[in-house]
């Protein structure tokens, strides 16, 4: 179901850059919550911290172990929501959900997703998404931790 | 290999003429993960269905009865290729994981298995045997114990005698790694089991495909293994056991066809197999199983294993040929199946079948339901190539190049 020209489209430039040299790796202080995320299917793993400062995401670190989809995913996870309101961080996340699970029909919006449009190919591929999403799930289990925390705190 | 001729076997297997996308032929190298089927096996299962379908052993009309011989007949078949002293002592399951946990039940149930008692697996299990044993000790209060592997992917017998002891109630063993493609000496778990009067369970999933087999031989008082890899249907399983064995063991699920009489207080059961199937059997399954076994018979598996082994030692030598590439199990083809996982330098296994895959050459990325035995080996996740009695040359030639490719591609960008 894929040849070269797809497999190109799946491992953009963008992605190998990513996945060579990842952005906010390592696990850091100070966090609200910790989450350990797995791909059951393959063995992918996350381990992912958030700090929430006022309203706003100041950092998502991270540890993962996987495949140049998951690790390039973690590293555009950061560039894009870190620093941002946690709605508005949320909604990029909401973006970038309807862009893997849209098999291929749904347009990018690069102000929105910047270098995630370079995942757009991952959506024709059913089997590679949950690599595109593990961190981003993590992300938001996490940020939902520390957001209840907070409120009953 | 005069007596043993792939290109006509490959004849049998349409499915492995196909192309893929971009014109590339498919080379199938996920054999341990399921194999393919040939028309002689298709063709029994659509005869069956289009010709004898119905129930088995409770329609009293015609094709009732044609049904239940037809299932019947896949047992008899069945229990003559794995050497069976009884055809009774092959119990159909739906997979080999099902008959895996029958056996774990059962014995709790019975009694055999209980506190302060031990159960021995080993590191190299695929999950479906190691985690019905983990809830069976859980469940029972025993304790679960394992051989380790060594750093060259063989069982680790050093502590066979402090491990398997007076208190080991069952031994539960691969016979065949589907993840290392080691061949374990059986034989000597099973001495040592039976001289502490410790029942064996043989994992035979990777074993029964690829290599003869014969039970009544093999001193073993439990084998499980699955139809759809060794050229048969998915969703029929085979357990077997020593009649007298199973004889004594209470039923595994409650339903149809396992008993004698039910009244509303209290119900009493059928004899071994029947005990441990109920409900509809898997009918067409059987007649397709029994294909298959007929169709290895045809080939000799003396001749299915000798192929099997020559193809697995050109696979070694061709792939560690490729800079960067390292072999996880034993990387000679010294009592060793078709299965062959490797790791590739700075490149992620799931990447690396991506790439094959846009090649035409289809492999298993992942831990392959063998989670330790990746820890074991410090890796969280290899790709995996096997090999069947399909399987030519070529294909290895092509894989080999597809690796390169694959190596090209994440390094020269």
């Amino acid at each position: 179901m894929a040849d070269a020209s797809q497999v190109d489209a799946l491992y953009q430039e963008i992605i190998l850059d990513h996945y060579k040299q990842k952005h906010g790796s390592g696990l850091r202080d100070p966090f609200e919550s910790e989450v350990h995320h797995v791909n059951p299917t393959c063995g992918d793993e996350v381990t992912l911290r958030v700090h929430l400062d006022a309203g706003t995401v100041s950092d998502v670190s991270y540890d993962a172990v996987g495949c140049s989809i998951s690790q390039a995913s973690a590293s555009v996870l950061n560039d894009l929501v870190v620093g941002k309101p946690v709605d508005d961080a949320f909604a990029t996340l909401d973006a970038f959900q309807a862009l893997m699970q849209g098999k291929g029909e749904v347009e990018p919006d690069e102000d929105v997703l910047e270098d995630g449009i370079a995942f757009a190919g991952v959506a024709q591929f059913p089997a590679r998404v949950k690599c595109a999403l593990l961190s981003w799930m993590a992300f938001k289990d996490a940020t939902s931790q520390a957001l209840s925390t907070q409120e009953d705190a | 290999m005069t007596s043993y001729d792939v290109e006509a076997v490959r004849k049998d297997f349409p499915i492995l003429e196909r192309t893929l996308a971009g014109d590339h032929p498919l080379v199938y190298l996920d054999s341990a993960n399921t194999s393919h089927k040939p028309r002689q096996v298709v063709e029994a299962i659509e005869q069956h269905y289009l010709q004898h379908n119905a129930n088995v052993a409770r329609a009293m009309h015609q094709l009732g009865a044609e049904a239940s011989e037809a299932f019947e007949l896949g047992r008899t078949k069945v229990a003559g290729f794995i050497g069976a002293g009884r055809r009774e002592e092959v119990v159909f399951t739906k997979n080999a994981s099902e008959a895996l946990n029958l056996v774990a039940r059962v014995l709790g149930d019975a009694g055999t298995v209980g506190e302060g008692d031990e159960v021995v697996i080993s590191e190299m299990e695929h999950h479906s045997n190691i985690v019905p044993w983990q809830l069976l000790t859980e469940r029972t209060g025993a304790t679960l114990r394992w051989f380790g592997v060594t750093d060259q992917g063989r069982l680790d017998l050093d502590d066979l005698d402090t491990l398997v002891t007076e208190r080991t109630k069952v031994v539960s063993l691969t016979w065949v790694s589907n993840m290392l493609g080691t061949i374990n000496p059986v034989e000597r778990v099973i001495a040592r089991a039976h001289e502490v009067g410790a029942l064996v369970v043989i994992d035979g999933s990777q074993a029964v495909p690829q290599i003869p087999v014969d039970v009544s031989s093999l001193g073993a008082d439990f084998v499980a293994f699955t139809g759809h890899k060794m050229v048969g249907p998915t969703g029929i399983g085979v357990l077997w056991g020593r009649y007298d064995l199973l004889a004594s063991l209470p039923p595994f699920l409650g339903g149809g066809e396992m008993i004698e009489t039910v009244t509303m207080e209290r119900s009493t059961f059928a004899a071994p197999p029947h005990r441990f199937e109920a409900g509809t059997p898997p009918i067409a399954q059987s007649v397709g199983l029994g294909a298959a076994v007929d169709y290895l018979s045809a080939l000799g598996m003396e001749n299915v294993a000798a192929h099997e082994q020559a193809i697995t030692a050109y696979a070694l030598e061709r792939m560690q040929e490729v800079d960067g590439l390292t072999v996880v199990g034993p990387r000679e083809a010294v009592q060793r199946g078709g299965a062959i996982s490797f790791t590739l330098d700075d490149v992620h296994p799931h990447d690396v079948a991506q790439l094959l895959d846009s090649r035409g050459v289809a492999v298993r990325a992942g831990h392959h339901c063998a989670k330790p035995a990746h820890q074991r080996f410090g890796v969280q996740s290899t790709t995996r190539a096997s090999f069947y009695l399909y399987t030519t040359e070529a294909e290895i030639d092509a894989l080999v190049e597809a690796i390169r490719h694959t190596q090209q591609y994440f390094g020269g960008r």
